[in-house]
């Protein structure tokens, strides 16, 4: 996993609410057994405006996304963070998210930042012009009109990040609890184990 | 609120009980055994390690596999060097890209799939799952259907369990009592090889429906409803147990319909205390305990329910009188309206950014505000999915139908089957038929139209009285328009040719 500390740069102000992974990939995009290239159908439909956000001289390839209420809802699918990600944005800024994408965006180095709405308002007023500053280690957004806000996020979700930790083998770590779990489980629930 | 007077009102003790948890700490309760929900209970019995920083490596009893987000896990499987930590507790079935027309020539032979980068994802799945000893159902084989209408049919999700798949419609396996979630790809690769997940828990939240619902309200009005009480987000951060008379009175199908769409509510899983409607249900099914084993299994099955004086982080209470036969107008779930309603002005909302988003599903769904509900015409009916394609669905769509005609105005009209036994099963009591006979089409199980990764599309423009569960733009082909119903409601769109109230087909 990509390492991630402080992003600069161009935020895009998309600002829409419950914005669902199926806008984020639409579902034809799926249909790949890769990881790769996903930029490509990343926000179709909303790309398909020749006057759209993600493609201007302005924002193409900007490191920042800012958006609304509850954004990357609906289908597990982190064909969303792979997307998000090819496009470039490291940092995702928005009020709230679903639960399965915020975990989806950590697994893939991309970093949810919750912050309140008014916060949000401020921060798109000055993507408009400006470039944002985002630092994980002291967990602030901050911009070049002096504006600073702070950001709370779980203390391994930041280690992950900060770190780049690959998750599978921090649990391979407790391979023996999970072995005794498994011991435990096949005396007490026998019943656990898929009748053939 | 004083606690005054000797009675001690339920809301007296509601807040005590609420005090007492918030004094010990929610999981740090010393000495006596805390009350617990529904949710605490199977958390707890799943722990496999507590890590100082509140998240914990929970055990997954079941994972469930489907053919498009899992192949990049197992990719990852192979170049780190792993293994499938235990293949007997994975099943695997493909469903998501699967033809809901023939699969089989006359001679038997299998008829490929015409979509190349489809087929190269069936393949994988087809190759990947013995490679790692998992069970697996073939695409032609009589058992395969959707991945959430086939676990509990094979008694494979069971209450009581940690059950995970690739896929937000996971929550639909709580409607028998087990911790069901979508997870992602990295999370898919993490339970294949290790067999847990590293989680915070979730907060609990109560949605008690209290009361009887009215004729022609089903399981999909009811969590319609509750999806436009709560909004898209109302669960966020939470796992919802639904609870009260209204649900209990509900079948495991009906339950299963209401759990599948929590996450709509954006809640990643759903809860019903399985109770003797769910162990009917299980018994007997194939991968389900047999024997003694049962009787141990139903006994530990009945202690998980909720305890009296437990405590949610939410309530929301809702009168089953309230709940109409229902639909969606927008492109959120949360856009839910009576059918006897109106298509709302974007004005009417207080929230500025709800506003700006209703203008524009609007302008998606070619709608204007004040228009009724019931003059909205309908060009396709979409009967299937995980929330709606299980028998006692088809029975209700085909009782709708039965002797009546699809509307003329109604160009494409499909029935797809959550399954092979449940499409058997129809069959035997000669729904195929009535469908057929009313000129909509009898397919393969699959899930079809609902995503719109196979051939079945809605096109630009066109509408869709669907029972699905997501009207997202382009969610059933791009620039589709989705309207939710339930299985009935769609029938008598179907043959009316436009949203209509099932009820004054129903009288």
């Amino acid at each position: 996993m990509k390492r991630l500390e402080n992003v600069e740069g161009r935020a895009i102000p998309l600002g829409l609410k419950n914005v669902d992974t199926d806008v984020i990939i639409p579902a034809h995009w799926l249909k790949t057994t890769s990881r790769e290239g996903m930029g490509r159908g990343a926000f179709e439909t909303l790309r398909a405006d020749p006057d759209n956000l993600f493609d201007s001289a302005e924002y193409k390839g900007a490191p920042i996304l800012i958006a609304g209420d509850n954004f990357g809802c609906g289908s597990s699918r982190e064909h969303a963070a792979w997307a998000i990600g090819d496009l470039g944005i490291r940092v995702v800024i928005a009020p709230s998210y679903s639960d399965i994408f915020s975990g989806n965006a950590v697994k893939n180095g991309i970093l949810p930042v919750v912050l309140p709405q008014a916060a949000i308002d401020r921060l798109m007023e000055v993507a408009k012009t400006d470039p944002v500053h985002v630092d994980l280690d002291t967990q602030t957004v901050t911009t070049p009109f002096q504006d600073r806000f702070t950001f709370e996020i779980d203390p391994f979700r930041k280690m992950c990040l900060l770190e780049g930790l690959d998750e599978i083998s921090l649990t391979e770590k407790s391979d023996a609890a999970i072995a005794a779990y498994e011991q435990k489980l096949d005396a007490d629930h026998p019943w656990l184990r898929p009748a053939a | 609120m004083a606690n005054e007077g000797s009675e001690g009102t339920t809301e007296n003790c509601v807040f005590l009980c609420h005090s007492l948890a918030l004094l010990c700490g929610r999981r740090k309760w010393s000495g006596m055994t805390r009350p617990r929900t529904l949710y605490e209970k199977i958390w707890d019995a799943h722990v496999v390690e507590q890590r100082p920083d509140g998240t914990a490596l929970i055990f997954i009893d079941r994972h469930l596999v489907h053919e498009v987000t899992s192949p990049q896990a197992f990719a990852g499987l192979r170049a780190s060097g792993r293994t499938v930590r235990r293949p007997d507790l994975t099943l695997a079935v493909p469903d998501h890209n699967v033809q809901t027309t023939a699969r089989l020539d006359a001679a038997g032979n299998k008829l490929p799939i015409a979509d190349p980068e489809s087929a190269a994802q069936l393949a994988a799945l087809e190759k990947n799952a013995p490679e790692y000893g998992i069970r697996y159902i073939d695409a032609v084989a009589p058992e395969q259907g959707i991945v959430h209408v086939v676990g509990p049919e094979q008694g494979f999700s069971l209450p009581g369990t940690t059950i995970v798949c690739g896929d937000s419609h996971t929550a639909c396996h709580g409607g028998i009592g087990a911790l069901a979630f979508g997870i992602g790809t990295s999370e898919v690769e993490h339970v294949l090889a290790t067999q847990t997940l590293l989680l915070q828990p979730a907060k609990t939240m109560e949605v008690r429906v209290e009361g009887d619902v009215g004729p022609g309200v089903s399981a999909k009005d009811i969590i319609l409803h509750i999806t436009g009480v709560i909004g898209a987000a109302g669960g966020t951060g939470h796992v919802i147990e639904y609870t009260g008379s209204a649900i209990r009175a509900l079948s495991v199908e009906g339950r299963l319909t209401v759990s599948n769409m929590a996450i709509e509510g954006g809640a990643r899983a759903g809860l019903i205390a399985p109770d003797e409607t769910t162990f009917a249900y299980i018994r007997g099914r194939p991968y389900a305990p047999k024997g003694a084993d049962w009787d141990a299994a139903v006994a530990w099955w009945k202690s998980l329910a909720t305890d009296p004086g437990a405590t949610y982080d939410k309530v929301v209470i809702i009168d089953a009188a309230d709940i109409a036969p229902s639909v969606t107008w927008g492109t959120s779930p949360e856009d839910v309206v009576p059918i006897t309603g109106l298509v709302p002005d974007p004005e009417s909302f207080t929230d500025p950014s709800k506003q700006a988003a209703a203008a524009k599903s609007l302008a998606y769904m070619g709608l204007e505000p004040g228009m009724r509900m019931q003059d909205v015409p309908v060009e396709n009916i979409f009967i299937g999915s995980c929330t709606n394609s299980r028998i006692e669905d088809l029975r209700a769509a085909a009782a709708v139908i039965k002797g009546r005609r699809k509307a003329a105005n109604v160009r494409w009209a499909i029935v797809v089957p959550g399954s092979g036994l449940v499409k058997a099963q129809a069959e035997a009591e000669g729904l195929d038929r009535i469908f057929t006979d009313a000129g909509l089409e009898w397919r393969e199980p699959g899930c079809s139209a609902c995503l719109a990764m196979n051939p079945d599309k809605v096109p630009a423009g066109e509408r869709c009285a669907s029972t699905s569960n997501r009207n997202f733009v382009g969610r059933q082909g791009p620039g589709s328009r989705t309207h939710l119903v339930s299985p009935a409601m769609a029938a008598a769109a179907a043959v009316t040719g436009k949203l209509t109230d099932v009820r004054e087909l129903l009288a």
